[in-house]
């Protein structure tokens, strides 16, 4: 951190005065005159919680992604197709048991299994060529969404929120200092908030299991070179599976949180598929850091771009994109 | 060579008794919304569709009906590219087509470089459509966005007392059509419209959207659809919203009330306006839901026809009675049939209409109100019924050519 401002001290500044103005507008009651300039205080922190938490649910979507590229250079454009189909498992166990809990598991396992399937049956047989697996894996997209239409029909879904997730909570943030003199504090869904919780959860997981842990350390080798690493004797195509297994099923579990705070539908699979892609071209191809910067940069985007520039904030996550890849075609924290 | 000149002999002669064929029958090219954010009003469209196939029959003289269906995404280039299909590859002679508000007007501009076929609107309600530069084969038996809001303003200024509303809206032609109606009328009778926000079709979280809502107003009016329209319920009741809410035609529809999960239940006491309600008492409409609900198995249909439903099942019938009329006759560029088309008096299930000069409906609007039947399924109940609303609203079309034409700013909120 030290050698970072040493080397660069312009910006380091530049990024303390940011954190600096950022954290103001979190805490302090904003004046009459910025509230006439940017709109009410409530609303800028509701579109920036809701941006973080946005972002959460892209993270476990897209680190999926880059985990599978960055081990094995699979471009799996089905992953949006595992997505929706956690989602409507999902849906089926908690409609089914009520427990909600239950329905992350189940939409686990069941996701990984065809992680698996498309692992031993689609990619092993054409391991190293990319263009190949691309169009298989769009091909893939494509019959999934037809047999998830066909078996689902073209509803949409929504998982129910447990009865102690609904509703909002107060958070220690005032907004506004009523006439009275007393504060308003900020009221926030309580849900997104646990889900953004679990998805910081999974995240410093994966890297503690990729940076701490004897598996790994073989993922990690296997990104930087896998011919060497199988010379070693490590069973390469086990830990394929494994890590193809795990990254679907993360998707399969952000199918189950997209359902319970956004909805299932056909088309989703396609969005969040688009969604984690340029998360993943943002934050940089099979870099889990990039992948949680990327999400939350995207997520951000979105939610204060729907709400200060309603008109183009379609386009702003694309402009994002388009800026990255003139400046940093790598992506933001790729280490190449 | 010889296998390969064999094959081409049977492939052609399968395409010329297709061409045999296709003499007795006469081709009907259907779009509907089956995939994106309004595939399940595109779902209902149909069944809306093969309701009226059952009732009236697929018969005209000694020709047949056969229909083609193709799929759009509610966008104007997917209705385009579909009608184009249906054209081009399926040949067919007459479209039902298309849904929803942009497809419309472009399927309407399409409808100028074919002016030998005939385009019947199945659902779409922009009112640009047929106001401005109408095609003069396309028909449309179901009234526009702000046709369907008439009456809805001046209940809520005079009955519920609401005095100052703002409005969320889908941004495109159709939801612009539908608060051009509100406000017209709200803002005439002296109510004011603070704040119109407008998010792209097909947004999915809502969150940010519904924290800027204002709290200083009355109650806030919904002009969503499909999935936008479930995602946005679902997101308010988790942010605790209380305020009182009226909602646009399709926002308050079975598509939406009969939706799964609870979130819905904010709708209760819901205001709205719409070219249908659900308790309608009136004969015709309560046979038209019994054909409805015999047609398709109760998991397979909502309780009571959607707003499509009765739209396409309206837009079939005036195809099916205007080809008896001329027995099938499509000679002469179908000038017969078009004819008889513009002539029609439908006595539909939600009320006489009649066409316009234009060839834009005129029929019967409903001011409803959501309620609970008691068993958790949610209907729309009738409040007051004004028969005879036209596409300039009342308005002398004069003064109704300068309010302008719908849009995110437009009407102003003022007296016209």
């Amino acid at each position: 951190m030290s050698r970072l401002v040493e080397r660069h001290p312009v910006w380091a500044l530049i990024a303390i005065i940011a954190v600096a103005i950022l954290l103001w507008l979190i805490f302090a009651v904003w004046p009459p005159g910025l509230e006439e300039a940017v709109g009410r205080k409530r609303v800028f922190l509701n579109a920036l919680f809701n941006g973080i938490t946005l972002g959460g649910l892209y993270f476990l979507v897209a680190s999926g992604f880059t985990l599978i590229f960055g081990l094995m250079r699979n471009v799996n454009l089905a992953h949006g197709s595992l997505y929706l189909f956690g989602g409507y498992v999902g849906y089926a166990i908690s409609t089914s048991t009520g427990s909600w809990l239950l329905s992350f598991i189940v939409a686990f396992i069941l996701t990984a299994l065809v992680g698996v399937l498309l692992q031993v049956i689609v990619f092993r047989r054409m391991e190293g060529q990319d263009l190949r697996q691309t169009m298989v894996t769009i091909g893939l997209s494509i019959v999934f969404a037809d047999l998830m239409l066909w078996a689902c029909g073209g509803d949409f879904y929504q998982i129910q929120t447990p009865n102690w997730l609904i509703g909002p909570i107060d958070l220690p943030l005032i907004t506004a200092v009523k006439s009275s003199g007393e504060p308003v504090y900020l009221r926030y869904p309580l849900v997104r908030l646990v889900i953004f919780a679990a998805s910081v959860v999974i995240g410093v997981a994966m890297w503690l299991a990729l940076n701490r842990t004897r598996i790994g350390m073989i993922i990690r080798a296997g990104v930087d070179d896998r011919d060497i690493l199988a010379a070693t004797g490590v069973r390469i195509q086990l830990v394929f599976v494994l890590v193809f297994a795990f990254g679907a099923g993360l998707a399969g579990v952000a199918g189950v949180v997209g359902g319970t705070f956004q909805s299932l539908s056909p088309g989703e699979d396609i969005r969040f598929l688009l969604a984690s892609l340029v998360v993943v071209i943002v934050g940089g191809m099979g870099s889990i850091p990039g992948a949680a910067l990327g999400a939350l940069i995207i997520g951000l985007a979105e939610q204060l771009g729907s709400v200060y520039i309603p008109t183009y904030a379609i386009v702003v996550t694309f402009l994002i994109m388009v800026l990255v890849l003139a400046i940093r075609p790598q992506g933001l924290l790729a280490r190449r | 060579m010889s296998k390969c000149s064999v094959g081409l002999l049977a492939l052609s002669s399968l395409f010329l008794s297709g061409a045999a064929i296709a003499q007795d029958k006469i081709k009907v090219g259907v779009t509907a919304t089956l995939e994106g954010t309004y595939t399940v009003l595109g779902e209902d469209g149909m069944r809306g569709h093969q309701t009226a196939l059952n009732v009236l029959g697929k018969k005209i003289g000694n020709k047949e009906l056969e229909f083609i269906v193709a799929s759009t995404d509610a966008t104007p280039d997917s209705a385009v590219r579909a009608v184009r299909k249906l054209i081009e590859q399926d040949k067919v002679q007459i479209l039902l087509s298309p849904l929803s508000g942009d497809e419309g007007i472009a399927v309407k501009n399409f409808a100028k470089t074919h002016p030998e076929l005939t385009f019947i609107n199945a659902a779409s309600g922009a009112q640009e459509t047929t106001y401005v530069d109408p095609a003069p084969n396309f028909f449309r038996y179901n009234m526009d966005g702000a046709q369907w809001q008439v009456g809805l303003g001046k209940y809520a200024y005079e009955e519920k007392k609401y005095r100052k509303i703002a409005t969320v809206g889908e941004d495109y032609s159709f939801i612009y059509t539908q608060v051009f109606g509100l406000v017209l009328e709200f803002c005439g009778a002296g109510g004011q419209v603070t704040n119109r926000q407008w998010v792209p079709l097909g947004t999915k979280d809502f969150a940010s959207v519904i924290a800027a809502l204002p709290d200083d107003v009355d109650a806030i009016y919904l002009g969503l659809g499909g999935a936008d329209a479930v995602n946005f319920l679902n997101q308010y009741q988790q942010a605790g919203g209380k305020a009182h809410l009226m909602g646009g035609s399709i926002m308050i529809d079975q598509t939406i009330l009969s939706s799964k999960g609870n979130a819905k239940n904010a709708l209760i006491g819901t205001i709205a306006a719409s070219g249908q309600a659900d308790t309608w008492e009136d004969p015709g409409w309560q046979k038209f839901v019994k054909a409805y609900q015999d047609a398709f198995p109760p998991n397979k249909r909502f309780p009571s026809p959607s707003l499509l439903a009765t739209n396409y099942y309206d837009s079939t019938m005036a195809l099916i009675l205007a080809l008896r009329e001329v027995n099938g006759d499509l000679g002469d560029n179908q000038s017969k049939f078009k004819a008889a088309l513009a002539k029609i008096e439908l006595d539909a299930p939600n009320g006489k209409i009649k066409l316009d000069s234009n060839r834009q409906a005129i029929g019967t609007n409903f001011v409803t109100e959501v309620v609970d039947d008691g068993k958790g399924a949610l209907f729309s109940k009738v409040v007051k019924v004004i028969p005879n609303v036209n596409q300039t609203l009342g308005y002398d079309p004069a003064v109704f050519s300068k309010i302008g034409l719908p849009s995110r700013t437009v009407p102003e909120c003022k007296k016209y």
